[in-house]
């Protein structure tokens, strides 16, 4: 016989498990609907891939399982999905989560299983992913996906496999045991195959189950399997806890079995790997135990996922006003429901319902009179006064160093408590605010890292900002100093007019420009004949392309690449002369070049208007012997539209030269225009003549010329509207808005002048 | 050696006393340099307490610099977001008696709240992205603009500078995952719902003295 460790602690509350085994596992008839929670374990919930109105078979996913830690759910029975939406599920906040509802046809009819014969064939991998595909989970409490389980990083010694079931009136591994002994021990083989074959496998079971363990027996004779009997104590089935006997190790505070080389598997699972990996069937139903005083049968079914509570209930006989109160799990370290309609869920292993004999009410609390009991009923060796003083004082720095993580949450100490006090209640709210603070203390941390961030990055773009500023001050300072020794004409006139500073450092500006670019003939030429070769390359490469098109394009794209290809010469011949002149005399032509500039800063504008027409006259005259000269259609269209346009600016600058002729007569600005002698200045001088134009003005005259502005803006944005109209464009919205806002505007110039006049 | 020492007992003490004081004097000389501590621990210590919304509500430019104004003797009441717990943890390490909030700065809120931009409202301003402290908010120029919930503090800076008020506080949803087990009623709480011929004597007297104690004091208040 193996040697067993002894359990720390621990309790022996009356096991109440003789009611529930007097008959074999039953199966119920279908229920009128079935509430399927979409996440049923530890992790990420599945991806649906369902909807609403969708007709499904027994046995078909549901949902697949998205991300590593993850599950797929199945349809228990054939029906139709008549609803995915928030339903109450169970958990002890009573909170509604996702849930696909079906109903059930009655058919029950299945999609075609696919089981394997001999998994020593397989790989694990596949094994693997035919346990998470088929939605297994850990049967016995958290709902951790068995896949992840059987998939760990360390090396593993020793599997155990929990037939231990210590909460009272829970029978449901005992009868899956007693029932199906063979289909267990496969189970556990394929277990141990996925893991790699450890040296070790035991199943521990409790004294209390001599049924079970005489039918598991005669299947372990030829397998290295050992089954390990034990004292029946509460709750020697807490993993650590089996652990510990079995092995006499401890798991790690804060640490996994995993970590010191053991897996624990519980029995349910071990039967629905069975299932899932021989007979390819995934989890859509479990053996739930059905007890206690207000149900006339207590009995194991073979439950569907999904089933409502209440469906359990009334086939068993329930009687509402006997029943105390209604637990999912055992009384130990279950919880109450408020509402029998949820549904029965992978982890749901019990539905009890008491009378008032079996639970009475917990009476009322009393003070802790330091008895020490449940630090002697403790299973983790903690010490739980000690962590209710601190729990109340809400202390959650000594809560830390009394080690409440290893709290397993048994109801050991409430059990025993002569005060009634319910310890385990205060434990797990504390748990659940040290969980939260550590959740808000992340967020704060992360908050204070960007604050900090971006305070340093501010900082920086601050500090480059102002170095840029002097870097600018100082060029401008070095400029000044150039230009104040050797003065030009255009310095010397802007120092003669009116106005220094301002037109100083603008014309400096353009000097300089000036200068820069004379400064660097090499440059320029070497960017010239890059466009030459840019010109050639964009040349041929159209050419090429007419030449494709030749043969089979239509017409209109041929009109296209016949336009581009007289566009690409022109280009070419441009950037070649360009480059002509440049090649011969780079200096006379960047002399000449600032000559033009110097002449077009001194010109006023009139001049330069002159100079334009003239230039677009010549323009004209030469786009109008190309026309004649050539013959293709095409090209004589293009270089027609080319006309035209050249001719509206043409007409644009003769307006303009008219307006600036006209405006230069004009008395105000006659005396400044004559000293003005760049474009700057006159700018300058426009501003100045109207701003003095305008304090001369009374309030009268400037609401009527605010309103002539007006007036001429809300002209123009009506034609853009109109024509926007007539192109049916998306701005229509916009401009409306803007014309309306400018009418709107321009009403109420008008009613300020008039209240004026009068 | 002897006989001077003893000829002259208050040169010899004065001697050996200040020999002593300039030994204590370099090592202590010395360790302030080799063990000089960079920075003021106590201000990295106050602003791990404060609960980093950055929200100004203190009257400075973030938790930090608070953090730095307690430091240098400020009120520990300032911060509405942290709350009565972030006093008393103050309170707690700099040995002070724990203040109420001042009601000055604001109130502590219950639900933890995240800002929400209605997007199809939004103008593309970037008025809320320079102000945000954190930088939870995206978007740019002309386009529109997005809280990222997850970085938010829910400090409320970034709602006064929208032009179209288009930005609102909304409490942050409670789900499953932030569900937690609530106390258990105190003895003095349970004592006082149940029925009082349930109990025993003893726990009786104690209610009826609750309940004489509870009249007193609504009889102060009344008069």
């Amino acid at each position: 016989m193996r040697k067993v460790w002894d359990l720390i602690g621990g309790v022996h509350p009356p096991e109440n498990k003789h009611q529930s085994v007097q008959d074999s596992i039953g199966t119920l008839p279908l229920p009128e609907k079935l509430v399927i929670p979409l996440n049923q374990h530890i992790g990420a919930p599945p991806k649906l891939f369902v909807s609403i109105g969708d007709k499904v078979l027994k046995g078909q996913p549901l949902a697949e399982p998205k991300g590593m830690v993850s599950v797929g759910i199945h349809a228990p029975t054939s029906g139709l999905i008549s609803d995915i939406s928030d339903y109450p599920i169970p958990h002890p906040s009573g909170m509604a989560a996702r849930c696909i509802t079906l109903i059930p046809d009655g058919e029950d009819l299945g999609i075609e299983y696919r089981g394997i014969d001999n998994f020593h064939e397989q790989s694990p991998e596949i094994l693997l992913e035919i346990i998470r595909s088929s939605g297994i989970t850990g049967m016995g409490g958290a709902g951790f996906p068995t896949a992840v389980k059987l998939n760990p990083l360390q090396p593993i010694s020793t599997l155990i496999i929990n037939g231990t079931e210590c909460e009272p009136f829970i029978t449901a591994d005992d009868m899956l045991m007693r029932e199906y002994p063979e289909e267990i021990v496969e189970g556990i083989k394929i277990m141990s195959f996925t893991l790699g074959e450890p040296d070790e496998i035991l199943i521990g079971i409790e004294d209390n189950k001599p049924e079970a363990y005489e039918a598991l027996e005669p299947f372990l004779k030829d397998t290295n399997i050992k089954l390990v009997r034990f004292a029946t104590r509460y709750p020697s089935g807490g993993e650590k806890q089996l652990i510990q006997i079995l092995t006499g190790k401890e798991v790690p505070h804060g640490g996994l079995p995993a970590n010191i080389g053991i897996v624990c598997q519980n029995i349910g699972t071990t039967y629905a790997v069975q299932r899932a990996v021989v007979h390819g069937e995934p989890l859509i139903s479990r053996v739930t135990t059905v007890t206690g005083k207000a149900c006339k049968t207590n009995r194991n079914y073979h439950t569907l996922i999904g089933t409502p509570i209440s469906h359990l209930l009334t086939h068993n006989g329930f009687d509402q006003s006997k029943c105390s109160r209604l637990i999912m799990g055992g009384p130990m370290m279950g919880f109450t429901l408020e509402n029998p309609d949820i549904p029965v869920i992978k982890t749901t292993n019990c539905i009890l319902a008491p009378d008032e004999t079996e639970l009475p009410a917990p009476p009322p609390a009393q003070a802790c009179i330091r008895c020490g009991m449940c630090a002697e009923a403790c299973p983790a060796s903690l010490l739980p006064q000690q962590l209710l003083w601190y729990a109340q004082s809400q202390n959650y720095e000594k809560l830390e160093a009394q080690n409440l993580f290893d709290c397993i949450e048994c109801g050991a100490c409430s059990y025993v408590c002569p005060s009634n006090i319910p310890l385990v209640q205060y434990y797990r709210a504390s748990k659940g605010e040290m969980k939260k603070m550590a959740e808000e203390k992340v967020h704060a941390d992360r908050a204070r890292q960007r604050f900090e961030f971006q305070k340093s990055r501010k900082e920086k773009e601050e500090a480059a900002k102002t170095a840029k500023r002097e870097a600018r001050k100082k060029a401008a300072e070095q400029a000044r100093a150039k230009t104040a020794s050797e003065p030009t004409p255009a310095t010397a006139s802007s120092s003669s007019s009116t106005q220094a500073s301002g037109t100083d450092d603008i014309i400096k500006a353009a000097m300089a420009r000036a200068e820069a670019k004379k400064a660097s003939p090499e440059e320029q030429q070497a960017k010239l004949e890059r466009g030459v070769a840019r010109a050639t390359s964009h040349l041929e490469t159209v050419q090429q392309r007419l030449k494709l098109l030749e043969k089979n394009a239509p017409e209109k794209q041929r009109e296209q690449v016949l336009a581009a290809i007289e566009d690409a010469k022109v280009r070419l011949t441009d950037a070649q002369t360009k480059l002509g002149t440049t090649k011969t005399k780079p200096d006379e032509k960047s002399n000449a070049q600032t000559t033009a500039l110097m002449e077009k800063i001194q010109a006023s504008p009139k001049e330069a208007l002159e100079k334009k027409i003239a230039l677009l006259k010549a323009r004209i005259s030469t786009t109008e012997e190309k026309i004649s000269a050539t013959e293709d259609e095409t090209i004589k269209s293009a270089l027609q539209n080319g006309l035209e346009k050249q001719q509206t600016k043409l007409n644009d600058a003769e307006q303009q030269l008219a307006e600036t002729s006209t405006e230069a007569k004009a008395p105000t600005l006659e005396t400044t225009a004559s000293e003005i002698s760049d474009a700057a200045s006159l700018a300058i001088a426009k501003a100045q003549a109207k701003a003095a134009a305008q304090a001369d003005m009374s309030d009268e005259d400037k609401l009527r010329a605010t309103i002539e502005s007006l007036k001429s803006r809300l002209e123009k944005a009506q034609e853009r509207l109109t024509a926007a109209e007539s192109e049916g464009s998306d701005h229509i919205e916009a401009l409306r808005s803007g014309a309306d806002k400018l009418q709107a505007k321009l009403t109420s110039a008008k009613a300020e002048l008039s209240e004026q006049t009068h | 050696m002897y006989d001077i020492i003893v000829q002259n007992p208050f040169s010899a003490a004065l001697v050996a006393l200040v020999s002593l004081s300039i030994i204590f004097g370099a090592i202590l000389g010395y360790a302030a340099v080799k063990f000089k501590v960079e920075g003021d621990p106590i201000v990295e210590q106050l602003d791990k307490l404060l609960p980093q919304t950055q929200c100004g509500q203190c009257g400075y430019p973030g938790c930090k610099p608070y953090a730095q104004a307690i430091a240098d003797g400020d009120a520990i009441n300032k911060c509405p977001p942290g709350g009565q717990t972030t006093i008393n943890a103050i309170a707690d390490l700099l040995d002070v008696e724990a203040p109420t909030l001042d009601a000055e700065h604001g109130e502590e809120s219950e639900v933890r709240t995240v800002a929400y931009i209605r997007e199809n409202e939004c103008i593309g301003c970037t008025k809320c992205i320079q102000a945000c402290p954190v930088d939870a908010i995206l978007g740019a120029a002309k386009l529109m603009h997005t809280v990222i919930a997850s970085e938010c503090t829910g400090c409320d800076l970034c709602v006064e500078p929208c032009p179209v008020d288009c930005i609102d506080m909304l409490p942050v949803e409670k789900g499953l995952s932030d569900w937690k087990w609530g106390l258990p009623p105190t003895v003095e709480e349970q004592i006082l719902t149940i029925n009082p011929k349930d109990i025993i004597a003893s726990d009786h007297q104690q209610v009826e003295g609750n309940n004489s104690k509870d009249s007193d004091d609504s009889r102060e208040k009344t008069a």
